[in-house]
């Protein structure tokens, strides 16, 4: 059985006066016990929201409903009361945010901010707690751990203020590690390192890694299987293999096909996908991506587009896919991470 | 630490050296002269120049001002015209009084005012929320003598449950040590006399404490408004911490930034509210005294008051500045 599953996870948020905005719509995928999963789509996909909607993090306002199930390990997350779940994040679930300047409190040393998840959901106090987090920090490779304990979050480099809210999230061990978008706020070589330690963490531990990214190349470079998320929805869930070797969903081509080369040839042009995310639809209920799409035939507008299942355990959500074999080449993995 | 705060009473020398030229140049600049500032439009010619020459008003202008600043540093403000006792020694009798006032009125203005700010914003457009900004926007607009009036009709004059004027009944025959009458009670263990003291300034104290006190709610809300979307408040909810380790210890501490420095602010107006509270409740602070003085035109006395305003101005912003290094890691002093 699944680590996490969720199905038909669904965000609306309905303000008075206004139309409801389905940030996201029917939501399904899931996470194996030690795997690493990929959530990808450009920005405004739902990405983030489904993540917040799992942990129970949206932002509580009027009109905001969640839908649908997501299941840890036995319990529907979304059904807990308040008590439960803070017990659960932080301890069986942790997340880490793309920002690591803003999502650490700038008046709290260090040390406490690591000690206070200890003490709340392992029972370390003190000298204990203080020794666990300098060893947490060393483990997620911060030197020096022992006076960073003591320091502010302003005093550290972007880098290491990533490392340390890593550590505070695997200070409990958990069992799925939730990171959305972890390397966009920072330097390209810092990102490589960033991605290796959560790689080296994962494969130590067997932490469950749902990465949220836009990033294909960290897809490539880390992810088991992926879901590509356009306008609310999973259009595609693939392996990783073969969702680079032959993407089924117009979408997800184009997301490969925006990705600038190396060896592209001079002068050669970016594919941009034309539009953008927020594209009004003409229609309502057919596909989200069919006014921006190449493929589009009558089909795509009127009913949205069920779910199908391939084959080779793939399935993606589109009536008039890319045939095989697919068109872009498999990227070289090593190059990428 | 030390040097920040020893830089900052050192700052204190060129105000009060501004403030002393400002003062003087007043003083020269009365309507009439001094003279007419003691005796009034009546005084003959003779008269008049029997005073300058008594204040050595008739030497030149740069000799009367170090002399201005000589008797200043010496803490000789000069005799009050009113009561003819030095202004000094009627400072050190009334100004514990004031003290006592405005700092029961701040501690109502923070004890209420952040508890309140915030559940208001934790209950954001429900009940509390309104009553509490709706409460605090009354609360700026009423002028603090009327606000003391109506304090002093209900609670003391139908009600009786407090004392409508005076700062301690003279009856109890209370020791005075330090002309803090709540720490001279203290202090000589006359506890009765500490409690009616207190019982004394509480009417007052609330007449007085009701701006800063819808300032700091409106001010506290909106700041913890502001910090419930910080993400880092997001990051504490993330490690699981129970509701009430994110509010104390990652809320409410960012969101007393603002807070202190408005408190700062405030202090310094609370001076100059005193005036009229204790008018209005016969209390004998500097306050009362000061509001005299103006309708006497007690020179001596009205720049006293104004040099301690100033002193106090710059010290409670120290404090300010200094708990702003305590609250804030990224300004702290070294």
């Amino acid at each position: 059985m699944a680590l996490l599953e969720v199905e038909d996870l669904s965000v609306t948020f309905a303000r008075r006066g206004q139309r409801a905005v389905h940030a996201v719509d029917g939501v399904s995928f899931s996470v194996d016990a030690g795997e690493v999963v990929g959530l990808v789509g450009e920005s405004g996909c739902g990405k983030s929201v489904t993540s917040l909607a799992i942990m129970g993090l949206l932002p509580k306002q009027p009109g905001l409903r969640v839908g649908g199930k997501a299941v840890f390990d036995g319990t529907d997350l979304l059904q807990l009361d308040d008590r439960s779940r803070r017990d659960i994040r932080g301890r069986d679930i942790a997340m880490i945010f793309q920002d690591p300047l803003s999502s650490l409190n700038p008046v709290i040393p260090i040390g406490l901010q690591v000690t206070e998840v200890l003490t709340r959901h392992r029972g370390m106090k003190g000298e204990a707690a203080a020794k666990e987090a300098a060893a947490l920090l060393d483990r997620v490779g911060i030197p020096d751990p022992k006076r960073r304990l003591k320091e502010y979050p302003h005093q550290l480099s972007g880098g290491m203020r990533q490392r340390a809210l890593i550590a505070m999230a695997v200070a409990c061990q958990p069992r799925l590690l939730i990171a959305d978008e972890p390397t966009t706020a920072l330097d390209v070589t810092i990102q490589a390192q960033i991605l290796e330690l959560l790689k080296e963490l994962v494969r130590d531990s067997g932490t469950a890694l749902l990465m949220i990214t836009h990033d294909l190349g960290v897809v490539a470079g880390m992810c088991d299987t992926v879901n590509v998320l356009y306008g609310g929805r999973v259009v595609e869930t693939a392996r990783r293999r073969p969702l680079f070797r032959q993407p089924r969903h117009p979408y997800t081509v184009g997301l490969l096909g925006s990705v600038p080369r190396l060896d592209a040839g001079r002068g050669e042009k970016l594919n941009p996908i034309p539009g953008s995310v927020r594209d009004l639809l003409p229609w309502p209920d057919g596909c989200a991506f069919a006014p921006r799409c190449a493929r589009r035939i009558d089909e795509c507008v009127g009913e949205p587009p069920e779910l199908v299942h391939a084959h080779d355990g793939r399935s993606y959500r589109c009536v008039n896919p890319e045939p095989l074999p697919g068109m872009v080449p498999a990227p070289r993995e090593e190059e990428s991470a | 630490m030390f040097r920040f705060i020893v830089r900052r009473l050192l700052q204190l020398i060129p105000t009060l050296f501004g403030l002393s030229l400002l003062l003087f140049i007043w003083l020269r600049r009365l309507p009439g002269g001094p003279e007419t500032a003691i005796l009034g439009e009546r005084g003959t010619p003779e008269m008049r120049a029997a005073i300058r020459r008594n204040m050595g008003l008739d030497e030149p202008i740069l000799v009367q001002y170090g002399r201005f600043v000589r008797r200043m540093i010496k803490l000789d403000l000069g005799t009050s015209t009113s009561t003819k006792r030095a202004v000094t020694t009627e400072f050190i009798e009334r100004f514990p009084g004031t003290v006592e006032l405005t700092i029961t009125a701040m501690i109502i203005a923070i004890g209420v005012g952040i508890p309140l700010g915030y559940l208001a914003a934790r209950r954001r457009g429900r009940f509390l929320d309104h009553a509490s900004v709706g409460g605090s926007l009354i609360g700026i607009c009423i002028p603090v003598f009327f606000l003391g009036y109506v304090l002093k009709a209900i609670f003391s004059e139908n009600l009786h449950w407090f004392p409508s004027s005076g700062r301690q009944d003279p009856t109890l025959g209370a020791t005075r040590v330090t002309n803090f009458f709540v720490l001279d009670g203290l202090m000589t263990r006359e506890w009765d006399a500490a409690a009616d003291a207190l019982w004394h300034l509480v009417l007052p104290s609330i007449a007085l404490a009701s701006i800063p006190l819808a300032i700091i709610v409106r001010i506290t809300r909106a700041s913890v408004l502001e910090v419930l979307n910080e993400d880092f408040v997001r990051t504490a909810e993330a490690k699981g911490l129970t509701e009430q380790t994110v509010r104390r210890r990652h809320v409410l501490r960012n969101a007393m930034l603002p807070v202190a420095t408005s408190i700062g602010l405030l202090a310094g107006g609370l001076l100059s509210g005193a005036v009229l509270t204790e008018t209005v409740f016969a209390f004998s602070g500097i306050g009362a005294f000061v509001a005299e003085a103006i309708g006497q035109r007690d020179y001596p006395v009205l720049m006293g008051f104004i040099l301690i305003i100033a002193v106090v101005y710059v010290l409670v912003n120290l404090l300010v500045d200094l708990s702003y290094s305590f609250i804030d890691p990224r300004v702290r002093v070294r």
